[in-house]
């Protein structure tokens, strides 16, 4: 299999006045295509950080980052989509608009993407709510909306910064499911940066474990599960008790 | 958002909605009535002196022969004009510096102080300086309209725009977009309550400049004739002035309040 991403050596500090703060340490990761790899790590360990490096919003301070064999540019920044902790929908545009922003950002529009745009929304439930405002919309709803305007502009790699964390509890359950199962069968690579070790566990084909701060690369877990099985459905087998168990173990070193 | 039919409660309640806000309407129309007529009966019974304090029937009078002698219409057309003219100059003029400095933070660091000194400077200190130098002429009257509203029109939008969840905008980097879609996608939108806000205190305060600039130089305009009434004692011009500002100002607030409702969807 190809790798889609690779990190090499990545070296990473923010500075203040009062001083340097090194955030990442020698990183190294390699995705490969159609993986879900979760990140997992102590909170404040710079897990976002990684995310903005991968996508390049900001540049590492050392090593190199290759997205498909070459350095990462304006242009093959495109290629990645990046789905933010909250939904980020601006209340000024209605549901259908907020979808076509990064479209619209892009010049991408035409009338086969607005064709698809439509497609998305009836097949994730919101053609309904296309003209409605997005404080009218649920958490989970307005999350898929995330989601879509994501999609729309057709990513080979998808990086998820705890999109997630802002819903309840029941929400979240079924939000990662449905968004864990649609990223799935839609064969995209993806990342995940999470602090909830099951959803870690339950979405991802490998789980890395940082450290805490610099953060470092602790240890990669590989999850095996049968391929059919939802997110939701990995949850009531007993692998996953024991990868989170062995994750736990991983962040918690010191406690029996 | 229902179709329902609704419930008598429902009906009840909307009802006594509706004649609270008749009864309020009418209260506001009889504090009117009340005020003119007391006034009027004062003046006519010699409570109050009318040649000072003047009276609505001596008003309507004075607005009549303002109207064919002294061609009030003209005058309320300069003030109306010099006002609206030194608003949008204070509008265009304050957002595009804001984008400048938002575009900029070393620019906004540096000019801050400045910003700020000619924010809490008295404008109407600067009325003669600027009658010297550009003359007593519309360009000096605008100008001092201009003065009084721009520099807080400055501060309070570059607050504005630097209030914006900087996620929002890490949101269009993400999706490919540039410093000039962050500021046409979002930046702006999401100021456009701020926007109008703006708008409803400048129209007032482009007003007070401009008459501040007409009392001291300027041979028409409402300002004017206050300063020429009161120094040839024709009090009742100087009112009459004084009540067609107030029509003014809350017909100028009015459209902005019009201009509101289209703007900026209503829940």
């Amino acid at each position: 299999m190809q790798s889609i991403l690779d990190c090499n050596h990545i070296h990473y500090s923010y500075h203040t006045l009062q001083g340097e703060t090194p955030a990442l340490c020698d990183i190294r990761v390699c995705v490969d295509e159609g993986e879900f790899v979760s990140i997992v790590g102590p909170s404040g360990c710079g897990k976002s950080t990684l995310l903005s490096l991968l996508c390049g919003l900001i540049a590492p301070e050392s090593g190199t980052i290759r997205f498909k064999g070459s350095p990462l540019t304006e242009q093959s920044r495109r290629h990645i989509g990046y789905m933010l902790q909250h939904d980020h929908l601006f209340e000024w545009r209605s549901i259908r608009k907020n979808v076509l922003l990064g479209l619209e950002i892009q010049k991408k529009i035409s009338e086969q993407t607005l064709l698809e745009a439509d497609h998305l929304l009836k097949l994730y439930g919101l053609y309904r709510f296309k003209d409605a405002r997005p404080s009218q919309l649920s958490g989970g709803m307005r999350q898929r909306a995330a989601l879509i305007r994501t999609l729309l502009l057709h990513p080979d790699l998808l990086l998820l910064d705890e999109p997630f964390s802002a819903l309840d509890y029941q929400t979240r359950l079924k939000v990662s499911d449905d968004i864990g199962s649609i990223i799935r069968n839609s064969g995209k690579t993806a990342i995940l940066v999470t602090h909830d070790l099951s959803e870690a566990v339950s979405l991802g084909d490998r789980v890395i474990v940082l450290s805490p701060l610099p953060a470092g690369i602790q240890n990669i877990i590989s999850t095996k599960f049968p391929k059919e099985l939802s997110p939701l459905q990995r949850r009531n087998t007993d692998a996953f008790k024991d990868y989170f168990n062995q994750i736990w173990k991983e962040l918690n070193p010191n406690e029996p | 958002m229902s179709h329902n039919p609704i419930s008598a409660a429902q009906a009840a309640y909307l009802t006594s909605c509706r004649f609270r806000q008749r009864r309020i309407r009418l209260y506001r129309i009889l504090i009117l009535i009340v005020f003119l007529v007391l006034w009027e009966s004062g003046a006519r019974l010699g409570w109050i002196d009318d040649f000072i304090f003047s009276s609505p029937s001596k008003l309507f009078a004075c607005f009549s022969r303002m109207t064919a002698e002294h061609a009030l219409f003209f005058h309320i057309g300069v003030t109306l004009f010099e006002t609206l003219a030194s608003f949008f100059l204070v509008m265009a003029g304050s957002v595009l510096v804001t984008i400048l400095l938002w575009y900029s933070k070393s620019l906004t660091e540096t000019l801050d102080p400045y910003l700020v000194v000619l924010n809490s400077l008295p404008k109407s200190a600067l009325a003669p300086l600027l009658i010297v130098w550009l003359g007593a002429n519309y360009t000096t009257i605008i100008l001092t309209g201009v003065s009084v509203a721009i520099f807080g029109t400055i501060l309070n939008l570059y607050t504005g725009f630097s209030e914006v969840d900087e996620e929002k905008i890490k949101l269009i980097q993400t999706l490919g977009g540039s410093k000039n879609q962050a500021l046409f996608k979002v930046i702006l939108p999401a100021n456009r309550a701020n926007l109008i806000g703006l708008m409803k205190s400048n129209i007032g305060l482009c007003l007070v400049g401009v008459i501040i600039g007409e009392f001291i130089a300027s041979k028409c305009g409402l300002g004017y004739l206050i300063i020429y009434g009161s120094q040839v004692f024709k009090l009742d011009w100087v009112i009459l002035s004084i009540f067609i500002l107030c029509i003014i100002a809350v017909g100028l607030y009015g459209c902005i309040r019009l201009l509101e409702k289209k703007c900026i969807p209503q829940k």
